[in-house]
């Protein structure tokens, strides 16, 4: 008998493949949790280093509390859209408070990131415009796309020069162009060229959107994110963001300094037709958002824990994304090898991300981490450890922690640009390598 | 069409055997970023930008020499 979900047997191979193999990243799941940093997986206690928890922020005090407050005197959840049953207090201030943390006009709250990017651009980007999107970009951006009616034309990862040569061939066409790109590529923990970029927006007159979901809070002296670390902040005209990652909740939005970026809450779709942040989560994000132009001391314990695990895992050999971010991928073209070396740190207690093709650049096998504040030496040590073990072991990489290339030959244009970006880099420790992967990505889109 | 073979035989191999009517994922074994590295050949090859609404409707060879004529003429 056929099935309706014949179509899936692919997918299906795939989970069991993994599961025959120890166990399917989908079915993970963590009984307890103990701490930003820990939770209890299959009875044992497991080093969580895989959950963007930035800040290290999700259990905060002021947080909780001010979370309770809103459950107990606003209720479990809205109900409804903004547009459809009308807005709290908490999302009129939060969208004030976003506006001015970033110094700009106004703010939009979405439910969100992955709905900020479909609702931003695919109501900014209408029938006789052009979204000119980088290749590796974030699952929500490629299906923004689908939602818009512009004309979509990729421009190759992290390549400013690809992205001129084709706001060129657009000369003499009226529609407006609107690039989109990220502030950190959330599979390697590669940075956009930004200044190159903005260079190139410039020359044309093309509008650029900037999603720093993984740099607010991480970058910047008051966490505002790439932007504000580059200084640039005058020649960004969107930016999007998620609360999901430094601020611990969830949620989304755009912010931008144009006049009358009201009118897109009536534009969009998955800002129009879903319901609103619940009073809690809204409450919790305002405590969080408050406190991160004066985290400094997080982001400066941050950075001091990425440079420990990245400079850890490149000592022993390991294949690493192209510069030092709280991001930290450890690049691998053996697909056994991964996976077996992920259910390893995971039977040693470590916990990370595995991240399989199409949904990683060049067709890799990345095991990923991220690394939080909250995170402690000794925590990031024993990760290094069981990760230089395991990874002998599998003979991953050579006793003498040589390296050896499991990766193969990679393409090298756009590294002038790439390393650019990772110039200024705040309190790196580590020189970023010369080999540069760009040039490609999956069409697909990233998890 | 000489052209788009060269790229093509480029990514999928000297063996490939590619006419007109060569689907070009199903029957080159080409997964999605090979494909996309591919169309960013052509791009830079032929001068033009291939929208990803274009490329969607692309099955055989003939289909894209068919589009990326379309487009040189939209660009000239
Ligand atoms: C670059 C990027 N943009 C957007 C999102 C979506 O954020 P959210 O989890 O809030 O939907 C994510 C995270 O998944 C991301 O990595």
């Amino acid at each position: 008998m056929s099935s309706i979900f014949d179509k899936f047997a692919p997918l299906q191979e795939q989970h069991a493949a993994l599961t025959a193999m120890g166990r399917s990243p989908a079915d993970i799941v963590f009984e307890e949790i103990i701490s930003p940093t820990e939770a209890i997986l299959n009875g044992k206690r497991t080093i969580l280093m895989g959950t963007n928890n930035y800040l290290g922020l999700t259990f905060d005090e002021v947080a909780v509390d001010a979370a309770i407050e809103a459950l107990k005197t606003e209720g479990t959840g809205t109900t409804g859209s903004r547009i459809a049953n009308g807005s709290y207090d908490g999302h009129k201030r939060l969208e004030e408070e976003l506006a001015e943390f970033y110094g700009m006009r106004s703010a939009i709250l979405f439910s969100t990131g992955y709905q900020a990017n479909l609702g931003a651009i695919a109501a900014l980007a209408g029938r006789d415009d052009y979204l000119l999107i980088d290749a590796d970009s974030h699952a929500s951006i490629y299906d923004a796309c689908r939602l818009s009616d512009a004309q979509v034309i990729r421009f190759r990862h992290n390549d400013p020069e690809n992205l001129d040569r084709k706001l060129k061939r657009l000369d003499g066409t009226t529609g407006s162009k609107i690039i989109v790109v990220e502030s950190i590529y959330s599979m390697l923990g590669d940075m956009v060229p930004l200044k190159a970029f903005v260079e190139v927006k410039k020359k044309y007159g093309a509008y650029l959107l900037i999603d720093e979901a993984h740099s607010l809070g991480v970058l910047g002296e008051k966490g505002r994110g790439l932007c504000e670390h580059e200084d640039l902040e005058d020649d960004i005209d969107f930016i999007t963001g998620t609360f999901s990652k430094s601020i611990g909740t969830v949620g989304g939005f755009l912010v931008s300094n144009l006049p009358g970026l009201d009118i897109v809450r009536f534009a969009s779709r998955p800002y129009m037709f879903t319901a609103s942040p619940p009073p809690s989560v809204v409450a919790s994000a305002r405590k969080t958002l408050s406190r991160i132009a004066g985290a400094s001391d997080l982001r400066k314990q941050l950075w001091e824990n990425a440079a420990q695990l990245y400079n850890g895992l490149k000592s022993a050999g390991f294949e690493l994304g192209p510069t030092l971010s709280p991001i930290i991928a450890i690049r691998l073209s053996d697909a056994e090898k991964a996976i077996a070396l992920w259910n390893g740190l995971l039977d040693a207690g470590v916990y990370t991300n595995l991240a399989l093709p199409p949904a990683t650049p060049f067709g890799w096998y990345l095991l990923r981490s991220s690394i939080s504040a909250a995170h402690t030496p000794e925590q990031i040590a024993l990760a290094v450890d069981v990760c230089t073990k395991i990874g002998k072991e599998l003979g991953l990489i050579t006793l003498s922690g040589s390296k050896k290339t499991e990766t193969g030959k990679l393409q090298v244009n756009g590294a002038k640009a790439l390393n650019g970006a990772s110039e200024k880099h705040p309190f790196s420790t580590s020189e970023p390598e010369s080999v540069v992967p760009t040039g490609a990505g999956a069409p697909v889109a990233r998890a | 069409m000489l052209e788009i073979r060269t790229h093509l035989r480029a990514r999928a191999g000297e063996s490939a055997t590619i006419g007109p009517e060569t689907n070009i994922t199903r029957d080159l074994g080409l997964d999605s970023l090979a494909i996309m590295d591919f169309i960013f050949d052509l791009e830079d090859s032929f001068d033009i930008s291939i929208p990803m609404e274009r490329i969607a409707e692309v099955q055989t060879l003939a289909d894209l020499a068919k589009a990326i004529e379309v487009l040189q003429k939209e660009a000239a």
